[in-house]
């Protein structure tokens, strides 16, 4: 895990499902394929509906259309952010898309297991709505070390929830590499 | 402690656990599917080595369901993936698209192939997995991650859960099914209120309710964002499972006056049959709020509405009379698919009412229960208002953006193909 995160932000409502994180009919694509997995970069929260898409404005698109990569680097959401299925494409989907953060209210269990478990993005969270006090395209920065979130946009500066229990996973890199220190997987 | 600590307990070695204890435990079954059963190949053989074998091969379940009857090229690759896999680890159970072994949606074919034992523990790259815990057993859904992890060590990390409780009293009304039921739950504490905490469900409505009606109850928990859903074991559970398979087990129930963190009561004679609105499973309405909405597609099929029993509601309601819109029947799986031929309302069988009646019927899979690809069947494409006995209605579950859900009961349901605008069950079932 990076000390900083930083980067553009992309800001989405409340209970983001994994349908709108990356819809089913994507699915099919190979997550370990170099030119396949590509694919999930492009259709990165493509399922967002269109009016809700980068807010407070809409319309805009996490990834540009024929784009492989977006250029948000943080994605900013409301409560029970990754709700719906286990499918782990969608953390996946968002790395691949250049995205190393969400700062969210707070996730479905699967989804943030997923994120940390397979060391795709940092989940974390926010202590107060941010949804309203961020735009998307505005310039962020989160200190992991710290947990707070600055943004440069307009000098807010927000404190982020400690990551607990997960930090240690977050640090091996992922459960892996977590597991091989617990002695449950040989070095 | 509740029947879910006490299962963890046993499969981490420990004499207790306590809710929010971070531990490894031992897993019983680790199920995949063609939509994660790939990627979680490919990080087992990059984690575990290229020729390493899986940690059990008695304790892996491969059963493709999602994207089955598609000319997708990429959906049929994975699928490939998923038999090459099985040929060569000489896998026992895997069911393969395309044989007699076939079998559809995957946690429906747990219960029937007798892998859901009471007691037990069961992980699965399916958030549905939490179904499983109708039988008393242990069970949530994963990713591919984590999936691998088990696959080469057979462990996995938990969180003990806390538990809710809910508890149904009374006897369940003719016209209510066990899905209105757990749409009450869901309404009242919302998508997000059972994150992290297992959902323990009991009372004399849940164990006059036949095996497959309370995997409806545990299959939802996940709605409501629970780790996983439960039901002590009773002597129905035992007999189904005994019905199904030798294995031996072991069942496990909670103490008296365990502590939860919360319990709630229901009185089933006062819950309304019930629909979720677009676009959440907690969006909920009782039908009479929301009766008379123009529908253009009724569907009836999935892991939680593609049961028998949910086909022989459909039938009572459907029989004899045409439906006003297009209404897909889905079994979840060959066995049910079978069964349509052989189960009678009052002298025709399923099958025949569904035919006279002008429905779709469809092969057993997950189908449009998740939208996929473009060519899947009753997958919507445009602005189509659907009723359907699925789980979820987010926006584009079912495939198009436009389209909009809502969630119901095959009562419900078929009530509503008839007129073709959102209908009372009662009103069709006199």
């Amino acid at each position: 895990m990076k000390k900083i995160i930083a980067g553009a932000a992309y800001v989405v409502g409340d209970a983001i499902d994994t349908d709108q994180i990356i819809p089913a009919e994507h699915l099919v694509y190979s997550l370990s394929d170099a030119e396949e997995r590509r694919y999930y970069g492009r259709y990165a929260l493509s399922g967002v509906p269109q009016g809700q898409q980068g807010l407070p404005y809409g319309d805009r698109p996490f990834t540009a259309p024929n784009a492989f990569r977006s250029e948000y680097a943080i994605v900013v959401g409301g409560s029970n952010f990754g709700c719906g299925s286990s499918r782990e494409h969608a953390p996946f989907a968002l790395q691949e898309a250049g995205c190393a953060a969400v700062v969210a209210e707070s996730y479905a269990r699967i989804f943030y297991r997923n994120a940390v478990d397979g060391g795709f993005i940092v989940p974390f969270e926010s202590i107060e709505r941010l949804l309203e006090r961020v735009r998307t395209g505005d310039l962020l920065e989160i200190d992991t070390s710290l947990g707070k979130l600055s943004n440069r946009t307009t000098g807010e500066e927000f404190l982020l929830k400690p990551l607990g229990d997960v930090a240690d996973i977050l640090k091996a890199g992922n459960v892996f590499e977590f597991a091989r220190q617990a002695g449950f997987m040989p070095a | 402690m509740t029947i879910t600590e006490k299962i963890l307990a046993r499969r981490a070695g420990r004499d207790r656990v306590a809710p929010g204890d971070n531990i490894w435990v031992d897993v019983d079954i680790l199920m995949t599917h063609d939509v994660c059963g790939p990627p979680t190949i490919d990080i087992f053989r990059r984690e575990f080595g290229a020729d390493a074998a899986p940690w059990d091969k008695e304790k892996l379940v491969i059963i493709p369901d999602h994207y089955i009857f598609t000319k997708n090229h990429h959906a049929n690759r994975n699928v490939e993936l998923l038999r090459a896999f099985a040929a060569e680890h000489d896998l026992p159970y895997y069911y393969d698209p395309g044989t007699p072994n076939y079998k559809g949606v995957c946690h429906m074919a747990l219960a029937e192939e007798g892998f859901n034992l009471p007691g037990s523990l069961l992980i699965g790259t399916d958030s549905h997995t939490c179904t499983s815990g109708a039988f008393g057993m242990f069970s949530t859904g994963v990713g591919n991650t984590d999936a691998a992890l088990i696959m080469g060590t057979g462990k996995i990390w938990l969180k003990v859960p806390e538990t809710m409780r809910f508890v149904f009293e009374g006897s369940l009304p003719p016209y209510l099914m066990a899905k209105d039921l757990i749409l009450q739950v869901i309404g009242d504490i919302g998508t997000d209120g059972g994150t992290y905490r297992a959902l323990e469900f009991d009372g004399e409505a849940v164990y006059d309710l036949p095996v497959h009606e309370r995997m409806t109850l545990t299959n939802m928990a996940i709605e409501a964002g629970g780790k996983n859903g439960i039901i002590p074991p009773d002597e129905k559970t035992f007999e189904y499972v005994r019905e199904r398979t030798d294995r031996a087990f072991e069942p496990v129930y909670g103490d008296p006056g365990a502590r939860c963190h919360s319990v709630r009561r229901y009185r089933v004679e006062e819950i309304e049959p019930l629909v979720a609105k677009p676009h959440s499973p907690d969006n909920r309405a009782t039908v009479s709020e929301v009766a008379g909405t123009r529908l253009d597609r009724a569907y009836v099929g999935s892991c939680t509405g593609g049961k028998l029993e949910d086909f022989v509601a459909a039938a009572n309601i459907l029989r004899g009379q045409e439906v006003a819109i297009d209404t897909y029947i889905v079994p979840a799986t060959t066995w049910i698919g079978e069964q349509l031929h052989s189960t009678r309302v009052e002298g025709d069988t399923l099958y025949e009412i569904f035919e006279r009646s002008g429905c779709k019927l469809g092969q057993a899979s997950c189908a449009a229960c998740l939208g996929g690809p473009s060519d899947t069947f009753g997958r919507t494409h445009g602005s189509e208002v659907v009723i359907s006995t699925t789980n979820r209605n987010f926006p584009g579950r079912m495939g198009s953006k436009q389209a909009s859900v809502y969630l119901a009961s095959p009562y419900t349901v078929a009530a509503s193909a008839l007129s073709g605008r959102i209908t009372d069950p009662r009103e069709a079932l006199v």
